[in-house]
């Protein structure tokens, strides 16, 4: 069923929600931008429907709901581990439909790879709900039509907000009661169908000789390994083990998200490390978004946000990479054909 | 149903240290679960860290594990007395398939500290004469202070034929000089029909030493080699021994040479 509401009383049943439900959704950090008195869109619990924001790409993906860039996995004392117990809340999501399906991937590899799930992520995606955001048009670096990720059906509830309403549909009757205001209304989301940017894919059998193409080079020369895109990256996973001493005999261990990209994440006792030039780590995490993942796990990684693309210092685009990595490699196909 | 928590530790308890270099010391552990020769583990000490660190050697109730004194945590280790305990979580990786060598023309050629996870594996086959049609073991250390397990070498060296060798020789040293590679070459069993290699050690002598035995006739299906890479979760999540779509950690960190060859960093 689809309802709509004015947004006074969309104020109102979101507070309702929030008796129930943790709700995170895209927000405004004030001052908080990697720039001097500029704010940026990210995501965090919200109290309020003034403090979600709708018609903005966030900077930072909603997978810190399930995913944090912290994470304490046991505390110890001289004798005892304990793990921390989880908010027993459920939560609700509001996302775009290209994150959504980049929760897919975050499934698959937490739950899927190796025989065993992942004890904290799981506890906490059991209690997700995704509150979809209807795009009312693709944002500049948006490529999510190219990889696929533009529509999805795996929603609770989708939304539409204009000047005047809010739109609302409900696809498990668990929220019925709560959105069942307002009058009915016809509403069926829209998503989006072409981007700015179209980006063909390669195959996932990518030719080997593609890993030893002179187009590395330039990104050894333009890359500065910061890893701004996989912290922005809705579907980067990585992630470090760490001992943390809180007290004199008293300490936490976490996980912290790692970077392909940043010095040390292949370093090992005895000095060996891999991918040290730069070009080198853009080849890995470019294979792992179009290649390889694919080749496990049957979808590509990347869905097409376009993140990355926004938050690079360097002007890197990855659109542009996957563009020139597709093109090597019907170059490739070609010269065997050929020859 | 509840998932398991397979970050959570047990505890290991310490029977027995033996120095083998000032920085090499075999620990041996109380543990009677089983176990595949080139498994790892992830051993701990809460407040200071995770290191992953192969098995290698074990009977029905002890596991033996040669640990290096390289960091925070392996120094920690090397603070810890027989009767000690310390975390642990495991095994992980795949290890290698005894049958695979049963019967075999057998080559090990272990470089430094890629011995210890053969250690185990190739004293099944020196004191099981009957497993294999025949075992050639050529082992090289950087110098005669860095040789571990010595006098288990002079022992074996009594019973198969075995290559002790070191890259740089001193005064006192009277043994083999030279590349482990340098040897290959004068293996009697190389085109044995029956002919299969293990290689373990340094990425560079890895290398070289598979083009040494490919290059002399043994097929690339039939070299088995032995990755490290610097596994953090052990489970698949981290994502840090990830090499193109395989997890060392899951798929590894044992493979045929043919599946190896297109792991490209």
């Amino acid at each position: 069923m689809s309802y709509q509401v004015t947004h006074d009383q969309f104020r109102e049943l979101f507070q309702m929600l929030t008796v129930t439900y943790r709700i995170y959704g895209p927000t405004l950090f004030v001052n908080k931008a990697e720039v001097s008195d500029c704010d940026y869109v990210g995501y965090r619990e919200l109290l309020s429907y003034d403090d979600l924001i709708t018609n903005v790409k966030s900077y930072f993906s909603p997978k810190e709901a399930l995913f944090p860039p912290r994470e304490v996995l046991f505390s110890f004392g001289s004798d005892h581990a304990i793990v921390p117990s989880d908010d027993l809340k459920p939560v609700i999501i509001f996302l775009r439909a290209c994150d959504i399906n980049g929760f897919d991937r975050l499934d698959t590899l937490f739950l899927q790879n190796g025989k065993d799930e992942d004890f904290y992520y799981k506890r906490r995606r059991d209690k997700v709900h995704f509150f979809l955001l209807e795009c009312a048009q693709s944002f500049d670096s948006c490529f999510c039509v190219s990889m696929n990720t533009n529509t999805t059906a795996k929603y609770d509830a989708a939304f539409r907000f204009t000047d005047e309403s809010v739109f609302m549909q409900v696809n498990n009757s668990v929220f019925e009661s709560y959105l069942s205001i307002g009058e009915l209304s016809d509403f069926m989301p829209r998503f989006v169908t072409e981007n700015k940017s179209t980006v063909p894919v390669p195959d996932a059998s990518i030719d080997e000789k593609i890993f030893f193409d002179p187009l590395w080079d330039e990104y050894s020369r333009r890359c500065i390994a910061c890893g701004r895109c996989n912290t922005s990256c809705v579907t980067c996973t990585c992630f470090t083990m760490q001992d943390y001493s809180t007290g004199s005999d008293t300490s936490e261990r976490r996980r912290r998200w790692a970077s392909c990209h940043v010095q040390g994440f292949t370093d090992m006792a005895g000095g060996h490390s891999f991918r040290k030039k730069h070009g080198e780590k853009m080849r890995f995490k470019t294979m792992h978004k179009i290649s390889d993942f694919k080749r496990r796990f049957g979808i590509n990684m990347c869905v097409g946000c376009g993140r990355c693309d926004d938050v690079c210092p360097e002007y890197i685009s990855f659109a542009e990479c996957i563009r020139r990595v597709s093109k090597l490699s019907d170059q490739y196909k070609n010269d065997t054909d050929k020859g | 149903m509840k998932t398991k928590n397979h970050y959570e530790t047990f505890a290991l308890g310490i029977l027995d240290i033996k120095p083998e270099t000032s920085i090499d010391y075999t620990f041996c552990f109380e543990y009677n679960k089983p176990l595949n020769y080139g498994q790892f583990f992830e051993l701990s000490i809460p407040g200071i860290g995770e290191a992953p660190i192969s098995v290698s050697a074990f009977d029905e109730n002890r596991m033996w594990m040669t640990i290096r004194k390289v960091g925070r945590l392996t120094d920690a280790i090397f603070n810890c007395k027989a009767g000690d305990t310390i975390q642990c979580r495991g095994p992980y990786g795949n290890g290698f398939n005894v049958k695979q060598f049963t019967g075999s023309d057998l080559i090990i050629v272990a470089g430094g500290t890629g011995l210890a996870p053969v250690r185990g594996l190739t004293r099944y086959f020196v004191t099981n004469k009957s497993a294999c049609k025949s075992l050639h073991v050529i082992t090289g250390f950087k110098s005669p202070s860095d040789i571990l397990y010595r006098e288990e070498l002079d022992q074996w060296e009594r019973d198969v034929a075995l290559v002790l060798t070191v890259d740089k020789s001193t005064n006192t040293w009277t043994g083999n000089t030279g590349l482990v590679t340098e040897f290959i070459p004068k293996l009697p069993v190389l085109k044995s029909p029956h002919v299969q290699a293990i290689v373990v050690g340094p990425p560079l002598m890895m290398k070289f030493a598979t083009l040494a035995l490919i290059k002399d006739g043994v097929p690339q299906d039939n070299i088995t080699v032995s990755f490290e890479r610097n596994m953090s979760c052990g489970l698949g999540k981290c994502g840090h021994c990830k090499i193109d779509e395989t997890y060392v950690c899951l798929d590894g960190p044992v493979f045929s040479l043919t599946k190896a060859m297109h792991l490209i960093d």
